[in-house]
């Protein structure tokens, strides 16, 4: 009976139906796709039959997970770089108003350079090696970190503030223990978008100066006009940063919030 | 000596969002005599939070002096607010400003104010009676020598007052300290104190400071509060 069922179960059903609401979708999506596809009828739009037999091309060698593997690794380095460097610098800036006044307006510069300028000039200056192509990424995206966790830095509590003063907490427990978790939301929000962002530079960045990773195997494919060849890298891509999110971000944002009711 | 000495010169608000500058505290002097239970009563809004903010060194922006003996004490500050961390359960919360092997005294604190079933909760969980609780464990687990209180029992009802003002009388025979408490409930100042302090007028000055010499029997008996609060009351509004 629906009224007996326990909060618990009731949760499970409601992920349940929502999944299956999502598998639904996608699945029309497919359809819809492979329809186009027939009405085209042109090796410029293959439909689904075709992009699976490219992915399992691709897969034999072992060239799909190489090349997926490399681009993840540099995704990860200038993520990092990115969410450390963008940090310190938004933390900075909220908790300083005269640091903002100085250096407020470069970030807004810097928020609203192109990606492919920072690319194209990080090339020339440092040369086509990885540590330009990881640096390009990083820059892009440190804005962007900056500015939201300013946004969270500015929104601390000074009530908890001076009790952590009062209580003589100290600057290591004070960050640890008043800061920090203030800002996990701010920080969740950012490596959220972040994550998204990144990897679709990192492929620019590959296509422009790098002779390995999904970016370099999509403008090979494109060069051959390879369309079914695209779709493949850039659907097992996609499906892996989707297993990041689900498998890392939210179990972290899980536990950052267990303490709220 | 005192054991703590507050002279003020000038304490003022500057002008800000169209309110006008207001000076809170001209010429203000109070001295707080070891181990005492001082009140200070005055309605709101005069500057009461401000002159515990001066004594705990939150606020710096004014010209005098908060003169310790013994210098620089420990202090502890239970908030009008409990500001417990939400994110720290109710023992992390009380041991934080503790030392990392004082977890034992932590523990005991909480029992102390009856919450040990409660050490791995998260505040919010808590009632606000429990949170204020947690709070005051808080502030006498540092062990303080000198303990800040700003209306810290407000918006409880009347019976979980008067179960908290209780506790602080029981924490305090256990481990004396100098008291500086806020309030503008004058029946709690008389269940509470050994001098009441009145302060009036902007900027605020003394209006009445008065020695209560209630023993612990009569602070219970409704009758001589009153008696005593119709001393203050006149002053007081």
């Amino acid at each position: 009976m629906a009224a007996a069922a326990s909060p618990s179960s009731s949760l499970m059903r409601r992920i349940g139906s929502s999944l299956a609401m999502t598998a639904l979708s996608l699945a029309l999506l497919v359809l819809a796709w492979q329809a186009a596809a027939m009405l085209v009828a042109s090796s410029l739009l293959p439909g689904p039959a075709a992009v699976t037999a490219a992915l399992a091309r691709a897969a034999e060698g072992g060239a799909l997970v190489t090349n997926i593997a490399i681009t993840l690794g540099r995704v990860a380095a200038s993520f990092l770089i990115a969410m450390a460097v963008g940090s310190m610098v938004g933390i900075a800036l909220g908790r300083s108003p005269a640091l903002d006044r100085i250096f407020g307006p470069w970030v807004i510069v810097l928020l609203n350079l192109p990606a492919l300028v920072v690319i194209i000039l990080c090339y020339i200056w440092f040369g086509l090696t990885e540590a330009a192509a990881v640096t390009a990424v990083a820059i892009n995206k440190i804005p962007n970190v900056a500015v939201t966790m300013r946004e969270g830095a500015l929104a601390l509590s000074r009530d908890l503030d001076e009790m952590a003063r009062v209580f003589r907490f100290g600057p290591w427990k004070a960050m640890r223990h008043v800061v920090l978790p203030q800002l996990a939301p701010f920080f969740a929000a950012s490596a959220r978008s972040g994550l998204a962002l990144t990897w679709k530079i990192v492929l620019v960045v590959e296509l422009l100066g790098r002779s390995n990773g999904v970016g370099f195997e999509l403008q090979t494919a494109f060069q051959l006009f390879d369309v079914a060849t695209v779709l493949a890298y850039a659907l097992a891509f996609t499906a892996v940063v989707q297993l990041i999110e689900i498998g890392v971000l939210q179990p972290w944002e899980r536990h950052a919030n267990r303490w709220r009711r | 000596m005192a054991a703590i000495d507050i002279a003020i010169a000038e304490k003022r608000f500057p002008a800000i969002a169209g309110a006008p500058e207001r000076v809170i505290f001209r010429d203000f002097a109070l001295a707080v005599p070891e181990r005492s239970f001082l009140v200070l009563l005055a309605p709101s809004g005069l500057g009461k939070t401000t002159l515990l903010n001066i004594v705990a060194e939150l606020d710096r922006d004014y010209s005098g002096a908060v003169r310790f003996d013994p210098a620089s004490p420990r202090i502890a500050y239970a908030f009008q607010n409990p500001r417990l961390l939400p994110w720290r359960t109710v023992l992390e919360n009380v041991a934080l400003p503790l030392g990392p092997e004082d977890e034992g005294r932590a523990r005991a604190m909480l029992a102390e104010v009856g919450l040990s079933e409660q050490a791995s909760a998260y505040p919010e969980r808590l009632s606000l009676g429990q949170q204020r609780r947690v709070a005051l464990a808080r502030a006498f687990a540092v062990e303080p020598e000198v303990l800040l209180m700003d209306e810290p029992f407000v918006s409880l009802d009347e019976a979980g007052a008067a179960r908290l003002r209780e506790l602080l009388r029981r924490l305090l025979a256990r481990r004396p300290a100098t008291v500086l408490f806020v309030t503008h409930d004058s029946r709690e100042a008389v269940e509470l104190a050994s001098r009441i302090v009145v302060l009036g007028g902007t900027p605020a000055r003394i209006v009445r400071d008065l020695p209560v010499t209630l023993s612990p029997a009569e602070r219970a008996d409704p009758a001589a509060i009153d008696a005593v609060r119709r001393g203050l009351l006149p002053a007081a509004e």
